[in-house]
């Protein structure tokens, strides 16, 4: 029997999206730094702006370094298509503001990066979107949190603090039942480890500020499409399947049978909200993503270095990572990402707030820094820094104890880790 | 637009204007498991340059009720049927793939009806392999693979659309895929069983145009040949590096074929 050709992770990082330079033969993808296109004739132009012909016509719309990125993305998830957004939080709020209105409800996720939930808990209501949040363990309370009015589930793949596994098959199958799409943040796994439209989800966003950059030069997020959703069956969404006056009268999903979600996405949301990508950034993000496969790989190979002393060390009394026996979605995560649970993650330390001050302060190759994913190791203690203004109490609300300490690990040599967090630790215990 | 052929509820996609009687009509037919949208791009420009464009969902594809025709000739049948439903007496028929035979069968049974003919990947006779009838007898979603596969050139397997951020064999499955069973069998078998193409080529009076992928493993140029020698009017655009997706490959080459074809062949200006 014949085989069908498709291409693997590590090829599809080096090359989807992009053709060598027809001008000049540049092998690296072009950087198209120019805000304009010229048009050949008035026809043409016309024909470009009503979607008569492909092509650019003003990079907040379109670009072709940003295209080869967006491309790029797709094939790796295996999705139709992506948009390229200014940051990771761009590409949620492009998400919601193409598919919902005033008047709309969302279920999410309890555990989420923090921006994401002040976008969701404090930010939407102000334009009428309400979120209901939900324990990501609990799949039924996601299916209880469902109201008539509801028009997305969203969560991470990984949940942040507690590294949550989202049960990504069996919430995707209670949104669908409910003529619902489910929306992931995939920042933590990267298709590298979990492709998650292959497990129901419907849209995919990604921070590419993080592990897909991985260099932490540039900022940027990623909208990717599965692409799978039947806008129209479900009924509820209005903004795809039915006339758009700000586009001739189009109706998206009469329009393109897959891919009408991104249609409206650029046609509206990237063109009037205008959170658009640089294509200087989307270069960047794209020589990290050439990389991906060999990076996460040390990555993981790091990170179970480290999970490993620090499970042994007497300085921790818990490490919260998904491949321990003691997590609490041990059994879902080795299903669902059975290449690696990601490099950030976050253990306890014993001796509360000072033990982590001292812990922090000794370091000398960990950076102690607000951001997650990058090449070098970032540590950062949470009740000394982004949530120092709570008490114990309050901190124990949020999942997160006085001895707290995040930690993303990068592709530094694991030995030389190991040892500058085992002269930290030491240091840490000293009183 | 819906309207109803042989009470089907049927869909046709107009760029969502509405049809308009003194403009010269041009009907857009889809191949095997696709629908009206593979031609959204050159149907849409033709709807914004005078014409009545016209791209159908077939019977079983898209938004078109009814179960998939499984003959060329029962195909033909029902695109004159849906031509009386929208009221459309003559008009120019571009077709891919299978549709490519369906605007054929029609051409050559209803000689007055058929301005202008063209075959976008094409071959005549269209053989299909055994390992995609095998497959797609099963249902088997191998038989999508292997269509995205042989479908693709070299270069389409990576990217490089001209259409921003969209990945083409991503959109190609997510479209094969929502077929329902059985469409894709009876698709194939339409074309493999088709055996009257030659003879129909001679009945064909109207111009003809062959746009043809030059790496097209589907549809290779060479099998198309046998046919161009049969039609009393044909010119043949062959595109360079194309693979058999030729309107997602090289949208804009298709569409400058096509309005070459038809600003070179129209009897009345638009």
């Amino acid at each position: 029997m014949a085989a069908s050709k498709s291409y693997r992770l590590d090829t599809l990082s080096l090359h989807a999206g992009q053709q060598p330079d027809a001008e000049f033969g540049a092998r690296a993808q072009p950087i198209y730094y120019t805000t304009s296109y010229v048009f050949p004739d008035t026809d043409h132009a016309a024909s470009l702006f009503n979607m008569e012909r492909a092509g650019h016509v003003y990079s907040r719309i379109s670009n072709p370094t940003n295209s080869a990125l967006e491309e790029r993305i797709a094939a790796l998830e295996g999705g139709v298509g992506a948009i390229a957004t200014a940051s990771g939080q761009a590409a949620l709020h492009l998400a919601i503001a193409t598919l919902m209105d005033a008047g709309s409800h969302i279920v999410a996720s309890g555990s989420l990066y923090g921006g994401s939930h002040n976008l969701l808990s404090y930010t939407l209501p102000r334009f009428g979107i309400e979120t209901t949040f939900v324990n990501p363990r609990d799949v039924d309370a996601f299916r209880a949190a469902i109201r008539p009015e509801t028009r997305l589930v969203f969560g991470e793949t990984l949940g942040n603090p507690g590294l949550d596994v989202l049960d990504i098959p069996r919430v995707a199958a209670l949104a669908h039942d409910a003529g619902l799409p489910l929306l992931v943040d995939s920042t933590f796994t990267t298709p590298y480890l979990m492709r998650p439209f292959e497990l129901g989800a419907d849209l995919i966003f990604h921070s590419a500020t993080k592990f897909l950059g991985g260099h932490g030069v540039a900022i940027g997020g990623l909208l990717v499409d599965g692409g799978s959703f039947d806008w129209d069956k479900s009924g509820k969404f209005p903004t795809l399947t039915e006339p758009y006056e700000g586009f001739h009268g189009m109706v998206f999903t009469e329009e393109s049978t897959t891919a009408a979600f991104l249609l409206r996405a650029r046609r509206e949301g990237i063109r009037d909200f205008g959170a658009c990508m640089s294509p200087m950034n989307a270069f960047q993000i794209m020589q990290g993503i050439e990389t991906l496969g060999p990076r996460m790989q040390r990555h993981i190979e790091n990170a179970r270095a480290v999970v490993k002393f620090l499970d042994a060390s007497d300085a921790v009394s818990h490490v919260v990572y998904p491949e321990l026996p003691s997590h609490p979605d041990h059994e879902l995560a080795a299903k669902l990402l059975p290449n690696g649970c990601g490099a950030v993650f976050s253990f306890e330390l014993k001796g509360g707030r000072d033990a982590g001050r001292r812990f922090i302060e000794t370091l000398k190759i960990f950076s102690h820094l607000a951001n997650v994913g990058d090449a070098k190791s970032l540590v950062i203690h949470p009740a000394t820094t982004t949530h120092y203004r709570m008490d114990a109490a309050a901190l124990r609300k949020a999942g997160i104890a006085e001895g707290t300490v995040r930690l993303s690990i990068g592709l530094e040599a694991a030995d030389d880790l190991i040892e500058d967090l085992a002269r930290a630790l030491r240091a840490s215990q000293k009183v | 637009m819906f309207t109803t052929v042989a009470g089907r509820k049927t869909y046709a996609y107009t760029a969502n204007k509405p049809l308009d009687s003194s403009l010269p009509a041009i009907v857009f037919v889809h191949g095997a498991a696709n629908d009206h949208s593979v031609w959204s791009l050159q149907s849409r420009y033709f709807a914004y340059h005078g014409w009545s464009a016209l791209a159908v969902d077939l019977p079983g594809h898209g938004r078109s009720e009814g179960a998939a025709l499984d003959s060329i000739a029962a195909l033909a049948q029902w695109l004159v049927a849906f031509l009386d439903a929208v009221n459309v007496t003559q008009c120019y028929i571009v077709g891919h793939s299978m549709g490519s035979l369906v605007g054929l069968e029609t051409a050559a049974r209803h000689p007055s009806r058929v301005n202008g003919l063209a075959l976008v990947g094409t071959a005549v006779p269209m053989q299909v392999s055994d390992v995609l009838l095998k497959t797609s007898a099963a249902n088997d979603h191998l038989a999508y693979e292997l269509i995205n596969t042989f479908a693709h050139s070299p270069r389409a397997q990576l990217g490089g659309n001209r259409v921003p951020g969209a990945w083409m064999l991503g959109n190609n499955m997510r479209l094969m895929e929502r077929s329902a069973n059985g469409t894709l069998y009876a698709d194939f078998s339409a074309c493999n069983d088709y055996k009257d193409g030659l003879d129909a080529a001679k009945k064909v009076q109207c111009p003809v145009l062959m746009i043809l992928g030059q790496r097209d493993l589907m549809t290779p140029p060479r099998a198309a040949s046998q046919a161009a020698g049969s039609f009393s009017e044909v010119r043949t655009v062959i595109l360079e590096g194309a693979g058999h997706s030729l309107m997602s490959e090289q949208p804009d080459a298709v569409l400058d074929a096509l309005i070459g074809f038809v600003d070179t062949t129209r009897t009345t200006p638009a």
